[in-house]
């Protein structure tokens, strides 16, 4: 099948002979990225941050989301706030600081000061101004149209009039639940962001972030450092299932052979460690019973929730999001996440495990990077060469955590959102 | 005590260091250092002695990391860095901090050029080296790379060693 010119391009779903095709022109196009932020960007419910990074009231944090800047703020009555970071007078990006705390912001080009909450408290000059001058609350920054929350999971959304969060993410909200009930206390960000770049479209990196089946070539030399390294496997095989979660999210859940710091312990880990590990997971089938806590003790889940939040509970636990800013190019933000309550020593490993695989310095990511911008450089070759494979496990009943069912289920929704008419279902 | 280092002195060394890493002599750069090393790339949003205890790092190897890390530069399957990237380590700035019985304390401005494929990428930033001197010479006990960078973008990975 030919793809006409100009028209948005479009997945080949074969259901009756198990193909399942994605045109390369959706990784290059600069119509199909404009599109992308229209129809994907500007009406998905979009990751902004977790509550632990705004630990007290007055605590303030500035993030890129969708290109727009936003400031999340929590007012001194403990309320959260997302706010488009420009000031409604001439435009100027109001807070300046990645983080911080703060009762009010001043706009460094005029002056104006706002509140938590994004209301005008004054502005120099005030007497010039009409009485009534922001009776209408135009002059107040311009809050996001939606925010919700999952558990401590913050979301926004720039379309009013998008479906509930808890909608939106249906069977994909109870993984992030998930992870949150791993700590008594709350989860929280460790200090320190991954921001790093890949030369490549940002569906590469959905695609990547759960697909089972790369790991055994791409990260050959991590599964080497493994194996070499005494102590730092146990027999687990390394075998689960993915889920398409609906509307575009899935999941990939399995067991494996690493260290998890909650809770499967690995030789390296001493003696100690084993009863560290151990006692956490006695705390946990305590609390959530023995299925629960054998789940989430013994299974790794790699999530991605439509479009671009990857919550992937491993060796350690890491958030990612990421966005384009041209077919070609985008940029991402990784926070590791632990919980509160952890002993500095369950910290320092997950850290240390979090590192050795995860992170643009670690063992393992900077040769998906590799990959992902060698993918990119193969679609110049588009138009002789015009599609992709995603078709591994079509025909079977139970995917396994190797196949692509859970790529199909990103694209899926990925058409369905470009273009509706052409739903791949 | 020994004697005060000079500056001279010290920048033959990080030189030296720098050569080996630009002429993949990896083995001979890991020789540089001691059996309790540290090497260290922290994120650019915590402060500069930031812990890797309780900080997400780029990179906190400790010798035995150090040693896998080059063992696997050392591989066909280490993808990215195979074929391998020609790079340039640039030292400058080189300042002598503290003096303390057998270890010095040195700051030093670092520029290291990383090309592949066509695209050249650089990482700006300072090191601290906490170096110690015994009878084989000059060893790395820490070193530690801040980057003065916000993020890795564009450059995506630190694959080398910076």
């Amino acid at each position: 099948m030919v793809q006409g010119n100009g028209a948005m391009p479009t997945v080949l779903a074969d259901y009756a002979n198990n193909r399942f095709k994605v045109p390369r022109r959706a990784f290059v196009e600069p119509a199909v990225f404009q599109a992308e932020y229209e129809r994907i960007f500007e009406k998905c419910w979009l990751y902004l941050a977790h509550a632990s990074e705004l630990a007290a009231n007055g605590a303030f944090l500035t993030r890129i989301v969708a290109r727009r800047n936003i400031l999340f703020t929590r007012d001194a009555a403990g309320k959260h706030h997302a706010l488009l970071n420009t000031c409604p007078h001439r435009g100027a990006v109001v807070c300046r600081e990645k983080k911080g705390k703060a009762k009010s912001f001043q706009c460094m080009y005029h002056g104006w000061v706002f509140d938590s909450d994004g209301h005008l408290k004054s502005q120099p000059g005030q007497d010039s101004y009409c009485a009534g001058f922001n009776a209408d609350g135009s002059a107040d920054l311009v809050p996001v149209p939606r925010l919700a929350r999952r558990g401590d999971f913050f979301f926004i959304s720039f379309d009013r009039n998008v479906q509930a969060l808890d909608d939106y993410l249906g069977a994909a909200g109870e993984y992030l639940d998930l992870v949150s009930l791993q700590s008594e206390r709350g989860m929280a960000i460790v200090g320190g962001t991954q921001e790093y770049a890949i030369r490549a479209n940002w569906k590469l990196l959905s695609e990547n972030s759960i697909d089972g089946y790369h790991a055994v070539t791409t990260h050959a030399t991590y599964l080497d450092y493994l194996k070499n390294t005494n102590g730092s496997l146990t027999n687990v095989a390394l075998d689960g299932t993915a889920r398409d979660l609906g509307n575009g999210h899935a999941v990939v859940e399995y067991k494996a052979p690493w260290g998890r710091p909650i809770a499967q312990w690995i030789p390296m880990w001493g003696e100690s460690g084993r009863t560290e590990i151990a006692e956490i997971e006695r705390k946990l089938v305590e609390r959530l019973g023995p299925e629960r806590a054998d789940r989430l003790a013994h299974y790794n889940r790699n999530l991605l929730v439509f479009p671009n939040l990857v919550v992937n509970d491993i060796m350690a636990i890491t958030v990612r999001t990421f966005y384009p800013t041209a077919p070609d190019y985008m940029q991402v933000n990784a926070w590791a996440l632990a919980p509160k309550e952890e002993s500095e020593w369950a910290r320092k490993y997950r850290l240390y495990n979090f590192l050795e695989f995860l992170g643009p310095g670690g063992f393992a990511t900077p040769d998906d990077v590799e990959a992902l911008e060698q993918c990119q450089r193969g679609y110049q070759s588009m138009k002789e060469a015009e599609w992709n494979d995603i078709s591994k496990g079509m025909s079977k009943e139970k995917p396994s955590y190797d196949d692509e069912t859970q790529i199909r289920a990103f694209w899926k929704q990925w058409q369905s959102r470009m273009s509706p008419a052409m739903a791949a279902e | 005590m020994m004697s005060a280092p000079t500056r001279s002195e010290i920048e033959d060394f990080l030189f030296l260091e720098a050569e080996l890493l630009d002429e993949w002599r990896l083995q001979d750069w890991l020789a540089l250092y001691t059996d309790d090393a540290r090497y260290l790339v922290p994120p650019t949003d915590v402060a500069a002695d930031a812990e890797p205890e309780t900080n997400l790092f780029y990179i906190a190897d400790d010798r035995f990391r150090m040693n896998e890390r080059v063992a696997r530069l050392s591989k066909r399957m280490a993808h990215a860095e195979s074929p391998r990237s020609k790079t340039r380590h640039l030292v400058s700035n080189v300042r002598i901090k503290e003096v303390h019985d057998n270890e010095v304390k040195v700051s030093a401005a670092f520029v290291t050029y990383r090309t592949k494929d066509g695209v050249t990428d650089s990482f700006v930033g300072n090191y601290k080296y906490l170096l110690t001197r015994s009878d084989a010479g000059w060893k790395i006990r820490e070193k530690r790379c801040v980057l003065d960078l916000d993020g890795l973008r564009p450059q995506g990975r630190i694959s080398i060693l910076l």
